[in-house]
């Protein structure tokens, strides 16, 4: 039985402490009354409220959401593809330049790709606004996805798609009934690491949207240039409270669901 | 036929929004600035036909890059981006690794809760996690009212807007990049080779350096790759804690595009960077390679 | 017996170099090793043999110094070893994962011990080459432990934990990860090892044939205590338990009641409708006593005819035949149910036996083929 020992309590504490310290700080001064950031004056909720009347605030919200949940949706598609072709497809003509297109963009400097696809975009006299920011995100968010499903791809057992071939599926059934169930779990976590990072994502939306659309980190953005708001915060603590609910949720379900195999496993061990 | 649609649909779209605009970015980086919009020429106009091609070519020139070589900023930008990088790479391997090894020796009921709390702060928006230093580092901010409240300060210090507020602010959001990979080294290591250490002759310490440190030096490796790569090109971090002194290249790049609207030149510092980050990233290819081999 | 046989536990006045005194190990609420006393002597190749959870393996950790004694102490050439870390101990251990550092060569494993002494460069290099020539391992020197076969890596675990010439060397189960055959052979060169180097081996295996095939003496554990120390022959011909008889090799075990004894003759009566069973003993069993009877399946010959002259004869029938080459293992049952094994080796051809299936037969064993316990 491993214990804590003293310097790995402390280093973990600490190590903790630094991680959340900044963020419990930001929730605390969301309430606070005062103007001034940085001085306590008592508690109040009233940022919240003009923060919830603030329609620029909000109209970034919704164009946030319908960026992240379209780019999201459409890299989760092609990156389960692309994950596809990589571990499944073996050779075929341009093969590295495919993998090399998947794997530049997980290095590639934001700046760079905003600044590329705004080129493309002007090139091609594209009207610039959500449609040229949902390709932008689709574009990176594709190939994040598409690097966690084929890791899971890679461990799944292919005589598992042979078998549904044999008793007699379409290579399309046969993905449908039996690849997409089993790797289901990483297609989601593909799904929603896609929609974190459009919704994070500040330097390609500046980059790709034009003056018709602002999503919510730009609209943060031109704030937090000119300085600590309260406005923010009551922002930033609404964001962290959705952001942690979701996680402890997501942790929690999947606790259960392996608690849950855990004793129908026992069971039938013990029934056998 | 159905492979070939599975294989085209990614492939075509990553040809069309990846390589084609990358492609783009090289030739503007070659081509003249103008007054013009787009605030460059020559523009490919295919209505000429070849003499249109040829005339696109032969006014493509170097001197964009010559540009950048003679204006001592870039120069700087560049070394100080490097700088930064590798300064604040070092800084959260040291705050990193003793997490790591922490979480790794924890115990077992202990280790997905740990996991989860590093992880956590990456569902959390980048923007809001470096936002939230600038009321802590300001001057009459958290830190400073906490220090001149124990009387270890008398002045308030200076950290917001300078270069130490970027190496804050850089080893904190990238902090789990570190974390992650030694951890996954660290938890893999076989206890029983510790015990052979020891049982062979060796000190706690010395058993540490000699097994523990050289079997988790590829997760160090990763960790320090996936620290440095992305910090060279930062571009929020500086401009939020940096000074105007603070010189990091996405910012130059971002400045030269949006406020100077010099796309050729903007596309030539885009290119010269991406050269400066084709070494790192190779580096790192590698030794994930050898991970992949040593496992398989 | 030959006067120099190797057999220091028989001399009252040898010094052992391992003493455990009263040795008790408890994990939280769990008994590891129960209150255990135990001499092991110089150039030994001692086993602990026993299921898993036994405590064999605790007890050769608190040997290495991975573990200390709840209560008890434990003695190394008659020091207490209690105080002393594992990387103080002059005792180094194979380890049952082998645990060989995969950053370094082979060479560089087995001088990483060596150089944790300071020993000079030129010696250290000496050691090696010794240590590589007794194992046959030259040509893999430079290699990396992964780039060996699983016999190989073997070898070099073995050469690493010798290399610094213990006093007591521990293996872990040393043969667990090797297949059947690359085992036996290694079996032999382990013998082989440990004669040239005149080191105490202690052994840590649940194999039961191993134990016998390796080891001087055999301790066989239960639950955290020794239940016979013996050599492999007699632990196989005379032992002292049900236990014992059970987890060494095959055996019939047969509950009955001593009705009569004369001299060393035992009559054992066991089964309504079933002849008695005549047995040898030198103890005394008073009527009515409990006795199990334990019989090797080896010492019970079958026959188609009633023999003549045994001391046991009994009759049933072929319930299954296992044949496994050299020798086939009779299941025959008795009228009662009751089933015995039966094993005879097979000297003749297969077409040529005279007896299958069903066929009515007769096992016979003589009055001294088997032994009986009390528990």
């Amino acid at each position: 039985m491993r214990r804590f020992t003293w310097f790995n309590a402390t280093s973990i504490t600490l190590g903790f402490a630094f991680l959340y310290m900044p963020m419990i700080i930001l929730v605390i001064y969301s309430f606070n009354a005062s103007k001034l950031v940085t001085v306590w004056a008592g508690f109040s909720t009233k940022w919240y409220g003009e923060l919830l009347q603030d329609s620029a605030f909000l109209d970034a919200v919704w164009v946030t959401v319908k960026v992240a949940v379209m780019s999201s949706s459409l890299a989760t598609i092609l990156g389960t593809m692309a994950a596809y072709v990589m571990v499944r497809s073996g050779r075929f003509a341009g093969r590295t330049l495919f993998s090399g297109m998947i794997y530049a963009p997980l290095v590639m400097p934001e700046v760079i790709t905003g600044l590329s696809l705004l080129l493309l975009f002007i090139g091609i006299g594209m009207d610039r606004g959500v449609f040229t920011i949902v390709l932008a995100h689709t574009t990176f968010a594709m190939c994040y996805v598409s690097v966690v499903v084929s890791s899971r791809l890679v461990s799944f057992d292919q005589s598992l798609e042979e078998a549904a071939l044999d008793l007699g599926c379409s290579p399309w059934q046969a993905f449908r009934l039996v690849t997409l169930p089993i790797i289901a779990p990483a297609v989601i976590s593909g799904w929603l690491l896609a929609f974190t990072l459009s919704l994070d994502d500040l330097v390609i939306a500046s980059f790709t949207a034009g003056p018709s659309a602002t999503t919510l980190p730009m609209k943060i953005w031109s704030s937090v240039r000119l300085g600590v708001s309260p406005k923010i915060n009551a922002l930033s603590t609404l964001m962290i409270a959705v952001v942690t609910i979701g996680v402890i949720t997501a942790s929690l379900i999947s606790k259960r669901n392996a608690v849950r195999q855990k004793r129908e496993e026992q069971a039938a061990a013990r029934s056998a | 036929m159905r492979r070939f649609s599975l294989i085209s649909i990614p492939y075509l779209w990553l040809l069309a929004l990846f390589l084609v605009p990358f492609i783009i970015v090289l030739k503007i980086s070659l081509s003249d600035s103008a007054l013009a919009i787009p605030p460059y020429t020559p523009t490919l106009d295919f209505s000429e036909g070849w003499a249109g091609i040829k005339a696109f070519w032969s006014e493509l020139d170097m001197e964009n890059f010559v540009f950048l070589t003679e204006d001592d900023l870039y120069w700087k930008a560049y070394l100080s981006s490097l700088n930064i990088a590798i300064v604040s790479t070092i800084l959260t391997l040291l705050v990193g690794f003793p997490i790591a090894y922490a979480m790794a020796r924890a115990p077992e009921e202990w280790r997905p809760t740990l996991l989860m709390l590093i992880i956590l702060p990456f569902w959390t928006s980048f923007l809001i996690r470096v936002y939230s230093w600038m009321g802590i580092l300001s001057q009459e901010g958290y830190l400073n009212q906490l220090l001149l409240s124990l009387g270890i300060i008398s002045e308030p210090l200076v950290i917001l807007n300078t270069n130490t507020a970027v190496y804050i602010g850089i080893v904190y959001t990238y902090l789990p990049f570190m974390i992650l990979p030694i951890y996954a080294a660290l938890e893999k290591l076989d206890g029983s080779l510790l015990e052979a250490a020891e049982d062979l002759g060796c000190s706690r310490t010395s058993a540490f350096w000699l097994v523990t440190v050289p079997l988790s030096k590829q997760g160090i490796i990763a960790g320090s790759f996936l620290v440095f790569i992305p910090t060279l090109g930062e571009f929020v971090i500086p401009s939020l804690l940096g000074g105007s002194k603070t010189l990091m290249i996405g910012k130059v790049l971002w400045e030269e595009f949006f406020s100077n609207r010099d796309w050729p030149v903007a596309s030539a510092v885009a290119i010269i960077l991406l050269l400066i980050l084709v070494i790192p990233i190779i580096l790192f290819q590698r030794n994930e390679q050898k991970q992949r081999e040593a496992e398989g | 017996m030959a006067l120099d046989e190797f057999a220091p536990w028989r001399d009252p006045n040898a010094k052992p170099i391992i003493h455990f005194q009263n040795v008790t190990k408890r994990f939280g609420d769990f008994v590891a090793i129960d209150d255990l006393t135990i001499d092991i002597y110089e150039q030994e190749f001692f086993a602990l043999l026993g299921p898993s959870g036994c405590g064999k393996t605790t007890l050769m950790r608190m040997l290495a110094g991975f573990e200390t004694p709840t209560e008890g102490t434990i003695l190394l050439s008659g020091e207490d070893i209690g105080p002393i870390p594992p990387n103080k101990r002059a005792v180094n251990m194979m380890f049952q994962s082998y645990a060989l550092f995969p950053h370094l060569s082979i060479w560089d494993n087995i001088a990483f011990g060596l150089r944790r002494d300071n020993m000079p460069k030129n010696e250290v290099g000496d050691r090696v080459e010794e240590m590589l020539r007794l194992t046959r391992m030259e040509k893999f020197a430079r290699r990396k432990p992964h780039q060996v076969s699983g016999g190989q890596r073997q070898r070099v675990a073995l050469a690493r934990s010798l290399a610094k010439a213990p006093k007591l060397l521990l293996l872990d189960e040393p043969l667990g990860a090797l297949d059947k055959k690359l085992r036996q052979d290694t079996q032999f060169e382990l013998m082989d090892i440990q004669e040239k180097t005149g080191t105490t081996f202690v052994i840590v295996t649940h194999d039961q044939e191993e134990a016998m095939t390796v080891a001087s003496r055999v301790a066989v554990m239960d639950h955290g205590k020794i239940v016979q120390v013996a050599t492999p022959d007699a632990i196989y011909e005379t032992p002292n338990s049900t236990y014992v008889a059970d987890f060494i090799g095959d055996v019939n075990l047969i509950e009955g009641k001593a009705v009569a004894q004369d001299g060393e003759k035992v009559t054992i009566a066991w089964a309504e409708g079933q002849p008695d069973i005549i047995g040898t003993s030198d103890k005394p069993f008073s009527n009515g006593k409990t006795v199990h009877f334990a019989i090797r399946p080896e010492k019970i010959a079958i026959a188609a005819e009633k023999p003549d002259g045994a001391a046991n004869t009994i009759q049933g029938k072929v319930l299954d035949i296992a044949y496994l080459g050299n020798i086939s293992t009779y299941h025959v049952e008795l009228a009662n149910g009751h089933i015995i094994k039966a094993q005879a080796a097979n000297n003749r051809r297969i077409s040529r036996r005279s007896f299958t299936w069903e066929d009515q037969v007769w096992l016979s064993w003589t009055d001294t083929a088997g032994i009986l316990l009390e528990s």
